[in-house]
């Protein structure tokens, strides 16, 4: 028998429909990264806060470009999110709202949360801290 | 391994088209992925314009439709026609279910088709389960006992509380729609055993009959058979028999902290 051309591989991330399950769980995993690239910035921000004023100033001028506000807001979104989808995850292991019903009640809850206090906090910071 | 392109050989192009029949007052198309292992071709898609009025009503009447007035070389699995024997499981409008029980007005636009996804193909719709089918005979799905066996004459006795539980397990039919759904299994199938799988190990765990459950859990106590699973849910999601596999694994995890503790 002649020998096969090799089988192909099935499509998968290419005709999977995307839907609130797999994205959820890749933003958690995305903002997991995130957060842990935004680590040693915050680690910087508080090393400075205990050196000189100048530098200090310096680093605080940065943070206030658009593109680091963004990012801020960005890492402050991450935090909120994967901490609320990192409940969902352990209330998951401890064997509750594993009915499809309750993962997409308890998906919109950790969105719309997560959405509020990022909002909140940016509100704190636009207009009550200035 | 996670790779999110598809292998050169892999990659779909667009293959013939089927003009609907003249008259056809209510027409549907239909793109169906091909491939075939006695050309050179890679997998492409073909399109095919159906009447509507002369074809049933399920996905599968489509494909049969199809296969016997269109395009004979289309090639799938089928058999029972009402959703208990899970041959005809493929990916139809981005979500992987049973071609039989899915009907075709449920399905705006047109109706995309391909096999079960990160599956090599055989043919067509034809997906190869062999590893699937010795990941499931790794778990030994079958009863374990040690205690001696009743008469001949008399069963092992479960009271109906212990029966209920394995509801939500037994109607599993194999059909593999949610291991295929499963990003974990997509790239970790080689190891990871994956949402079928799972819930056929939980169903023998969970039967008060058997007593072989420390075996079973010491044989899923690793990174990758049992721990793969990230709770991603689209095994839940797409299973065409509405159980949850994701669930059955839960309660895993959790018999599996509990032994240690």
């Amino acid at each position: 028998m002649a020998a096969h051309k090799p089988r192909p591989l099935s499509p998968h991330l290419q005709v999977y429909k995307p839907q609130l399950t797999s994205a959820m769980s890749i933003f958690h995993r995305i903002t997991g990264i995130g957060l842990a690239l935004g680590l040693p910035v915050f680690v910087l921000w508080l090393l400075l806060l205990a050196g000189d004023q100048p530098t200090y100033d310096k680093f605080i001028k940065i943070a206030h470009t658009l593109p680091a506000q963004l990012a801020l807001l960005g890492w402050t979104w991450a935090f909120f999110y994967h901490l609320c989808t990192g409940i969902r995850h352990l209330l998951w292991d401890a064997g509750h709202f594993l009915k499809i019903k309750d993962v997409y009640k308890t998906g919109y809850i950790a969105l719309a949360v997560s959405t509020a206090l990022t909002v909140y906090v940016a509100y704190q910071y636009l207009w009550v801290a200035s | 391994m996670v790779e999110f392109v598809l292998p050169k050989n892999s990659k779909v192009t667009e293959g013939k088209t089927y003009a609907a029949p003249a008259g056809a007052k209510r027409t549907k198309t239909f793109k169906v992925y091909r491939w075939s292992p006695d050309d050179e071709a890679n997998p492409h898609v073909d399109t095919y314009n159906i009447d509507l009025d002369a074809c049933g009503p399920m996905v599968l009447d489509a494909i049969i439709h199809i296969k016997n007035n269109i395009d004979s070389t289309l090639t799938f699995r089928r058999s029972c026609r009402e959703g208990i024997c899970g041959s005809c499981a493929m990916n139809i409008d981005g979500t992987n279910t049973l071609a039989c029980t899915k009907p075709i007005e449920e399905i705006s636009g047109d109706v995309r088709i391909y096999p079960l996804p990160h599956m090599e193909v055989v043919k067509d719709l034809v997906p190869n389960l062999n590893h699937a089918y010795a990941q499931y005979a790794s778990i030994e799905p079958w009863i374990k006992t040690k205690s001696p066996s009743p008469p001949a004459d008399r069963e092992r006795l479960q009271s109906p509380e212990e029966r209920a539980k394995l509801d939500g397990l037994y109607e599993c039919i194999l059909c593999f729609c949610c291991s295929t759904s499963c990003p974990s299994y997509w790239w970790n199938s080689d190891r990871y055993l994956g949402p079928a799988i799972l819930l056929q190990a939980y169903r023998w765990l969970a039967d008060s009959r058997d007593e072989a459950t420390g075996e079973r859990l010491d044989n899923l106590e690793d990174p990758f058979r049992l721990y793969r699973c990230h709770t991603i849910m689209n095994c839940a999601n797409t299973c065409p028999k509405g159980l949850n596999p994701s669930e059955a694994i839960a309660e895993t995890k959790i018999m599996m902290t509990k032994r240690q503790g």
